[in-house]
């Protein structure tokens, strides 16, 4: 954070200079060209397709009809009343919350060790490279690893726990609801926890020193100035990791799609797998995903808004300083 | 005596972390290693029992793979097309965009600028119908423009680009190239872009393994099986023809996570250093 306050004055330096060189007003014209290309990308790719969908949401189209017409909120009611979606809604954000406890936890614990000036850990470059490695790989490869670990009844997990005698019979861990869910939310904590504490680490490292240094002369245990000291400054990182983390949960796919379709008994069948299912496998229901993913975007959004604010104090704060 | 104590506790607390991290080592290791092994093993040898040491069926398994029709250097090469093309233009168009936002004062900058920081919060994913069915109307299904022209408009990309060029960045830099009387595009193309070069290198890397590990898109979009992507092709290997066939399975599966822990072992460094850097910015 010390590097964002530099980069606030030097850009002021910036902004102040160019005003005294005259010639400089022509070439602002270029500005207009330069953003052009992403402008244009953006409302073709990005902003039509978005208003497309809302639009659909209002219409009746599904299946192989080609014309769509109006019929106000009637997909609204009839997703509202759709058990299968509210369920969906539910199961999406119980995985959430089931990954990112723990992962918010070990993260923290990591981070406050790896910057521990008086454990003074070695490789810790290392570590941490280790911890992030399975956030690069191709989530579709990782569901069907664990599908695979786990599978029944002959699975490389079955049969070490069989060798070990923990079990007596193989477990058929995706016919139950609650492993299930739970191996989609370690799949999901076991990608992301190195990512996290690297980036609570990043937050850690730009607190001043001196406070630290303050605290001991003081007589603060370690411990004591984590918890008075890092955990209160870390409050704004701490709140971008969980809705950055959230908004991404929200859209979780990959992992439970491969590893089991949604089931058993649809309890893993989250909002982006119950969009995909209802768009393009049997009714073709473009019109329900559609508002589904109306919904979906007004989620996002409203815990978007929260995190801009946020931001929004932080920085008042920073130019009060 | 109080502080011997002390050391021998800092001691022991030392160990006890490292036998911690280890175990997470091996965490993040040991599902990797059990596929790649299990690659090099006959479906019997798989049943009978766990093993770490690899076998001698690699060969057999992957010739059973070939002979399912799951040809994995098309996927390499499908999704390295895609990827490498997408990365390409995010990079050129993103560097473009930030440098707008630093070296000029213009109409609108701030409105652009609130579209960007939105973009970065909302996933493309809640729009994806609307796509999908903006590209039907296109005629662009089975078809890989729609998996590469959209990362024109990279807002992760341009919001880093920017915090890059706002540390980097200053009126003198330009303005000799200026007064020789360079364009303003070639002023860009030879005295920024190459003064980006650090934070195009981190982008390059994370925009690349982004669209390569990249599933709902191509998944929705792409029918036609010799435009297969990789991870399309790895969910082929939920499917029957591997119902029995353990160790072709096992095989694709390894050959498909292969590139990605090769690159790893070489970029690791540059990547948490990406990590770490994109996350102070915030």
């Amino acid at each position: 954070m010390a590097t964002s306050t530099e980069t606030t004055t030097e850009k002021d330096v910036a902004e102040k200079r160019p005003r005294n060189l005259a010639k400089r007003k022509n070439t602002d014209k270029w500005g207009y060209f330069f953003v052009a290309p992403f402008f244009v990308f953006f409302l073709i790719f990005n902003f039509y397709p978005m208003f497309y969908t809302i639009y659909l949401s209002f219409t009746d189209l599904a299946g192989w009809a080609t014309e769509a017409n109006f019929v106000g909120l009637q997909n609204y009611t009839t997703l509202l009343n759709n058990q299968l979606y509210r369920n969906s809604v539910v199961n999406t954000f119980i995985l959430w919350v089931i990954n990112f406890v723990p992962q918010i936890i070990l993260a923290f614990l990591l981070a406050y060790w790896f910057t521990n000036r008086r454990l003074n850990l070695k490789g810790t470059g290392f570590f941490k490279s280790m911890f992030y490695l399975p956030n690069i790989i191709t989530a579709a490869s990782v569901a069907l690893i664990f599908r695979s670990l786990f599978s029944y009844p002959r699975g490389p997990l079955n049969l070490i726990m069989l060798d070990w005698g923990l079990i007596s019979t193989p477990v058929d861990f995706y016919r139950s609801v609650f492993s299930t869910r739970l191996i989609v939310s370690f799949i999901q904590f076991w990608m992301w926890y190195g990512q996290t504490s690297i980036v609570l680490q990043a937050g850690i490292l730009g607190i001043d020193d001196s406070l630290f240094d303050a605290a001991r002369v003081d007589g603060a245990t370690d411990w004591q100035s984590f918890t008075k000291i890092t955990m209160p400054l870390m409050k704004p990182i701490t709140l971008y990791v969980l809705v950055t983390s959230l908004i991404g949960g929200l859209q979780i796919f990959d992992i439970p799609y491969l590893l089991t379709g949604g089931g058993p008994a649809q309890s893993v069948e989250t909002m982006m797998i119950f969009i995909y299912k209802q768009a393009f496998q049997g009714g073709r229901n473009l019109n329900i995903a559609s508002t589904a993913s109306v919904f979906l975007l007004i989620m996002t959004a409203v815990i978007s808004l929260f995190i801009f604010n946020s931001f929004r104090e932080r920085s008042t704060k920073k130019g009060a300083r | 005596m109080y502080d011997t104590d002390n050391m021998k506790k800092l001691k022991m607390q030392r160990i006890l972390l490292y036998v911690f991290f280890a175990i997470l080592t091996l965490l993040s290791m040991i599902p990797f290693w059990i596929v790649i092994v299990n690659a090099t093993r006959s479906a019997p040898e798989i049943q009978q029992g766990l093993s770490l040491i690899p076998s001698d069926s690699a060969w057999a398994n992957w010739t059973h793979l070939r002979d399912q029709g799951f040809n994995i250097f098309q996927g390499y090469g499908n999704s390295f097309f895609i990827a490498a093309s997408a990365t390409i233009l995010s990079l050129y168009f993103s560097s473009l965009t930030a440098y707008a936002f630093i070296a000029y004062d213009f109409k609108g900058q701030k409105f652009i600028w609130t579209i960007i920081l939105l973009l970065i919060m909302i996933p493309t994913q809640v729009s994806i119908i609307g796509f999908y069915k903006f590209m039907a109307n296109l005629d662009l299904l089975n078809n890989y423009i729609p998996l590469i022209l959209p990362s024109v408009a990279s807002a992760p990309t341009v919001f880093f680009m920017k915090q890059y060029l706002e540390t980097i960045y200053h009126p003198a830099l330009v303005d000799s190239a200026r007064i020789d009387g360079a364009s303003e595009l070639r002023i860009f193309h030879t005295v920024i872009l190459p003064l980006m070069r650090p934070a195009l290198a981190t982008m390059a890397i994370f925009g690349f393994i982004a669209s390569w590990n990249n599933f709902l898109l191509p998944l929705i979009l792409i029918n036609e099986r010799s435009m297969y992507t990789l991870p399309m092709l790895v969910q082929l290997l939920t499917t029957d023809g591997y119902r029995t066939e353990y160790g072709a399975m096992y095989m694709g599966i390894a050959l498909s996570v292969a590139p990605l822990l090769l690159i790893y072992t070489f970029l690791s460094r540059y990547i948490i250093g990406g990590v770490t850097a994109g996350s102070i910015k915030q």
